[in-house]
């Protein structure tokens, strides 16, 4: 008894605050915009009894999502937001990688300190990260006059308002998701492995490759499903960093719901957004599961 | 003691330069008498002051707090229960289901997850304000708690719990007298993580606010999307200087602590 109250809690309150919404946001997807308020229709009438629920189910369409393909802003908005992400996620695996294999070979004292300046920014606020890049990638900002200084160009680069800067923008905001679950597969590494291979005439180059890159696979792929989900669905980087030319969808929808108060055609995006996620979002949970069971 | 090699060396280096320098400037810029942002005119604290004199500042911050406060605290609840029903429970119906939901808040676009709260707050609640702020914050962030308690808690010996059980204790009292003080390092983080969570959050606040309830966050959105302004770089300084006095303290504070366990330990063992 006491055990089902323990599980029922936290059960409860994710149906009722995580899974009903996302059941409220489809059935608006499929309703009406209208002039009233709430803003759509039909409206769910119990007291109508049986019939009142047959006639709501003949109500709902899917005009808005045809609408989505009538409109190239939004496939074409879909499309930028999975490249915008998928490149992104590339360049802070580059970068992110070197310094967790950095850190699980420093000495073991050194380590804490490591990973306190690697979870230092993620506690400071997001908006302000990304903020901060607006001066240093403006055309006065500190970047263009730092090389104007240098005389490596003669003229301000265009970077701020384009989609260089989303990619800068959020492979430094996302980079501590990324190092951290590599860190943490490269730690258990075990050198005596690496000497090993060395012992049995491998190159350094070759041993990384065959021990070191497959021990940390499972790392790697939780660091890019933890960059890549987050990022196609981003809005605050492309509406600060990449200026109105930059299409991503979470933009999109933030306009739909803000700007032009469409509540119907933004539940619409939110289901196709969600549809390309699913996928990516089922993988990673898979991979968690199974890292969990094994530490288990 | 193994050498890092030049190329670890160039790689940490590069590394924190990338992490950390944006900031620094940041910081540096909010010291400049100039209102361009771009051009250095002087040291001055001009920007602290105007800032110190903005309300509006004030009051959005002050909410910011309160919604933080409490967000964080229900988090922490819910999320231990939720750690502790992955970790302990074993197989039920809808385990599963239960797991999902736990693991996709983590990775779900902010949008996604505004927008299907505000639209299941809109019928329920007469008003969106502060109160469901809160409860949305307590959502997303009760699925980070759940993720840093359950880490502790796969990794605590159970038969410590079972001692409790054989000699008497009831459930509740081995949880609270055993498994809690154990875990409690954890609970401490995770609370600290959904209330930084919460200060941090912009997108969902926006989406599930009312008339009067305007988070810091917001209030700094609006004012950073016409570009550069010197007295949000002073309002940045001010937070990052927070965070990194609050996480140095904690670092500092559990390294003493766990040097203390140790010593308590091998005392413990000697006698």
């Amino acid at each position: 008894m006491r055990r089902l109250v323990v599980i029922a809690i936290p059960y409860l309150w994710l149906i009722a605050l995580f899974l009903i919404p996302f059941v409220i946001v489809l059935k608006i997807a499929l309703s009406d915009t209208a002039l009233a308020i709430p803003p759509y229709m039909p409206q769910f009438d119990i007291s109508a009894g049986w019939q009142g629920i047959r006639d709501f189910f003949s109500q709902l369409d899917f005009e808005n999502f045809v609408f989505l393909t009538t409109d190239d802003l939004y496939w074409k908005a879909y499309l930028s937001s999975v490249q915008i992400a998928a490149i992104s996620t590339f360049c802070t695996l580059l970068i992110g990688f070197p310094i967790a294999y950095g850190m699980a070979r420093a000495p073991e004292e050194w380590r804490p300190t490591l990973m306190m300046l690697v979870i230092l920014p993620f506690w400071t606020s997001f908006l302000i990260r990304v903020y901060a890049w607006v001066g240093i990638l403006s055309n006065e900002g500190v970047l263009n006059q730092f090389l104007m200084a240098l005389g490596l160009i003669d003229s301000p680069l265009q970077i701020l308002n384009t989609p260089t800067a989303v990619y800068i923008g959020i492979t430094y905001t996302y980079l501590p998701f990324m190092i951290l679950p590599i860190y943490a597969a490269l730690e258990r590494l075990d050198g005596a492995l690496l000497e090993a291979a060395e012992d049995l005439g491998c190159s350094r180059l070759t041993a990384f490759w065959l021990i070191t890159v497959p021990l940390a696979r499972n790392g790697i792929i939780a660091g890019c499903f933890l960059v890549f989900i987050p990022a196609v669905g981003e809005f605050v980087i492309p509406s600060l960093l990449g200026g109105s030319r930059t299409l991503m969808i979470g933009k999109v929808l933030w306009e739909e719901f803000f700007s032009n108060r469409d509540w119907p055609v933004a539940s619409a995006v939110a289901v196709i957004l969600l549809l390309i996620l699913v996928i990516p979002i089922a993988l990673f949970q898979r991979n968690e599961q199974k890292q969990r069971e094994a530490e288990e | 003691m193994k050498r890092l090699s030049w190329f670890n060396v160039t790689s940490l280096t590069f590394g924190f330069a990338f992490l950390y320098l944006p900031m620094v400037i940041l910081v540096i810029y909010s010291f400049n008498s100039s209102k361009l942002v771009t051009v250095w005119a002087g040291f001055s604290t001009r920007w602290y002051g105007e800032l110190l004199q903005n309300d509006q500042m004030l009051d959005a911050a002050w909410v910011t707090i309160r919604v933080a406060l409490a967000s964080a605290t229900l988090a922490t609840i819910l999320g231990t229960l939720a750690a502790y029903v992955l970790v302990r429970s074993g197989r039920f119906l809808g385990r599963t289901l239960f797991g999902g939901m736990i693991y996709a808040p983590l990775v779900m676009p902010e949008v996604i997850t505004g927008l299907s709260l505000f639209l299941l707050f809109k019928p329920i609640f007469n008003q969106l304000g502060i109160h469901t702020i809160i409860l949305a914050h307590a959502t997303f962030s009760m699925c980070y708690a759940s993720v840093v308690v359950s880490s502790r808690l796969v990794s605590f010996d159970r038969s410590l719990e079972e001692a409790a059980l054989d000699l008497g204790a009831t459930p509740f009292e081995a949880f609270r007298l055993v498994t809690l003080p154990i875990i409690a390092p954890a609970v401490i983080s995770a609370w600290l993580l959904s209330f930084t969570l919460s200060l941090d959050d912009l997108v969902i606040a926006s989406f599930t606010t009312g008339p009067g309830a305007t988070t810091l966050p917001m209030k700094i959105w609006s004012a950073v999307r016409l570009g550069v302004s010197p007295e949000i770089n002073a309002l940045s300084t001010i937070m990052i200087g927070i965070v990194t006095i609050g996480v140095i303290t904690a670092s500092l504070a559990s390294k003493r602590a766990a040097v203390r366990r140790a010593g308590e330990e091998r005392a413990a063992v000697r006698t």
